[in-house]
């Protein structure tokens, strides 16, 4: 058993080398504000309001709507660890409360942004594995062979049943594809470490749209190391229309699951076509950490444990 | 019966999968960071003894199965069936050798044992992770070889075969781990 004492330091080392790496390359700490006047509309998170001196807050799911305020105030480059609520999320990699390491370069695309990111695994990880790039079409192809851009719904149903998926769901292709991930390719990918790109255009959240080799595709990407999905990215959608009508799809889906509506956060749509080109991705801290030090649940490397705290 | 939620699937709680009643082993919170919530589960269909991974989306619930595990004592068999009692209420109870499978090994009359029962009838039947049973056929043990070196198979009254060491004899009785098929040691005498 590893004394508190050596698991906090050895996580204080951790937080150490990231901002000497963050200093090197010229981004700003920032302290985002965690408890603002808007929540999230996205489907798959839910924000918790709060009641804070008379107002209705929402805790934040992650700090990228206060970020992108900043960087349309010209802030340049920035980062934040931040303390994110999602609620209902409790798992051996999942807690309500954990920290996200939220970063963005501006006049980056996300494929340079991938080499920020393997480069801080890197400079903070001595035995970091060799990461391979795959994209989105490649790996669905390679592990449950359909096409993630083109199957069809009933192929994606097909396939999905096919490798122990049970029960239904909406009639997203999205959803689908979800399931798959979960059912088919995490389990296939436990002894790798992945960054994968160019998601489909039904899972670009606020990724921009782009083409590739003529197929229309969302530049995101993920880095998911032995399974645990450790970071999302994208190069980021700086139009303020095509934000704001994706604001409106979720909300769409939000009722046809019977979730509670969100409002979209006026301020970020009111300042989105300041924000320069560039380039965003938010790390789970707390999930690299334990995968650095050998942990294989987030309870080992938080201070006191969600279930303790 | 009840039914469960993703959620309360804990290990050991018994549920019904495409018509069988199965066992939950293990439940795990999986959620894509831009995506729905899903639970991978791990559950042994009781029936075939078969280990099967399947994924459900976080909610969704399956209908409990009415199983439950009583310790019995064995009492014999006619070859057709295996006749078990609750050694509380005396009540007895037939196995057809479906249910027994490869139990029967380990079975000594007045042992006890645990036996699953689903909807009332034996679905499975788990022997004592130890049991005593006398060796019935062996090589004749060599003398002075009491130490190290070597085993030989020997065959058990109830038909198991087992690896002994050299020295033990026909005759004896000598105390098996059911779970691995392995001798532990000679039992004392009775």
């Amino acid at each position: 058993m590893v004394s508190t004492r050596a698991r906090l330091e050895a996580l204080d080392t951790l937080r150490t080398s990231i901002r000497r790496y963050f200093k090197k390359q010229g981004l700003v700490e920032v302290q985002a504000p965690m408890a603002c006047q808007f929540g999230t509309t996205d489907p798959a998170l839910h924000s918790v309001a709060v009641e804070l001196a008379g107002q209705r807050r929402y805790l934040q799911t992650s700090p990228e709507f206060a970020l992108k305020r900043l960087l349309a105030q010209n802030s340049g480059d920035i980062y934040a660890f931040a303390t994110a609520f999602r609620d209902d999320e409790v798992g051996q990699w999942h807690s309500p409360e954990f920290t996200l390491l939220e970063w963005y370069r501006l006049g980056f695309d996300h494929h340079q942004l991938m080499d920020d990111v393997e480069a801080l695994i890197r400079h903070c990880w001595d035995e970091a594995p060799a990461i391979e790039r795959i994209s989105h079409a490649d790996l669905y192809r390679e592990i449950t062979g359909v096409d993630s851009h083109a199957s069809s719904l009933d192929q994606l149903k097909a396939a999905a049943s096919q490798f122990g998926f049970c029960g239904d769901l909406d009639e997203h292709r999205g959803s689908w594809l979800d399931a798959l991930w979960v059912a088919a390719i995490e389990p296939a990918i436990q002894t790798r470490a992945l960054l994968v790109y160019d998601f489909t255009v039904e899972q670009a959240a606020l990724a921009r749209l782009g083409s590739v080799d003529g197929q229309p595709v969302a530049h995101r990407f993920e880095l998911v190391i032995h399974g645990v999905e450790l970071a999302n990215g994208f190069w980021e959608l700086t139009d303020a229309k095509e934000q704001a009508r994706r604001f409106e799809s979720d909300r769409s889906i939000r009722k046809d699951r019977g979730l509670e509506d969100v409002l979209p956060d006026s301020r970020l749509l009111g300042c989105l076509d300041q924000m320069p080109s560039c380039a965003g991705v938010a790390l789970g801290f707390e999930r690299l950490a334990a995968m650095i030090l050998g942990y294989d649940q987030l309870a080992s490397v938080q201070a006191l444990a969600w279930e303790d705290a | 019966m009840a039914t469960y939620s993703t959620n309360e699937f804990r290990p050991g709680l018994k549920v019904i999968l495409d018509n069988e009643p199965c066992s939950i082993l293990d439940n795990e919170f999986v959620k894509p960071g831009k995506g729905q919530a899903f639970n991978r589960v791990k559950l042994r269909n009781l029936t075939s003894g078969r280990v099967w991974e399947r994924t459900f989306r976080s909610g969704e619930s399956l209908e409990g199965a009415d199983v439950v595990d009583l310790t019995m004592e064995y009492l014999y068999t006619d070859g057709e069936f295996y006749y078990f009692m609750d050694p509380n209420s005396f009540e007895q109870h037939q196995a057809d050798i479906k249910a027994v499978g490869d139990t029967y090994l380990w079975l000594k009359e007045q042992d006890t044992c645990e036996v699953t029962f689903y909807n009332g009838i034996p679905l499975s039947v788990t022997p004592a992770n130890f049991v005593e049973l006398e060796i019935v056929e062996t090589d004749p043990g060599l003398k002075g070889d009491t130490a190290q070196g070597g085993n030989k198979p020997a065959k058990l009254s109830t038909g198991a075969v087992v690896k002994v060491p050299l020295f033990i004899t026909r005759g004896e009785i000598i105390k098996v781990d059911t779970r691995s098929g392995e001798y532990v040691a000679r039992a004392s005498k009775s």
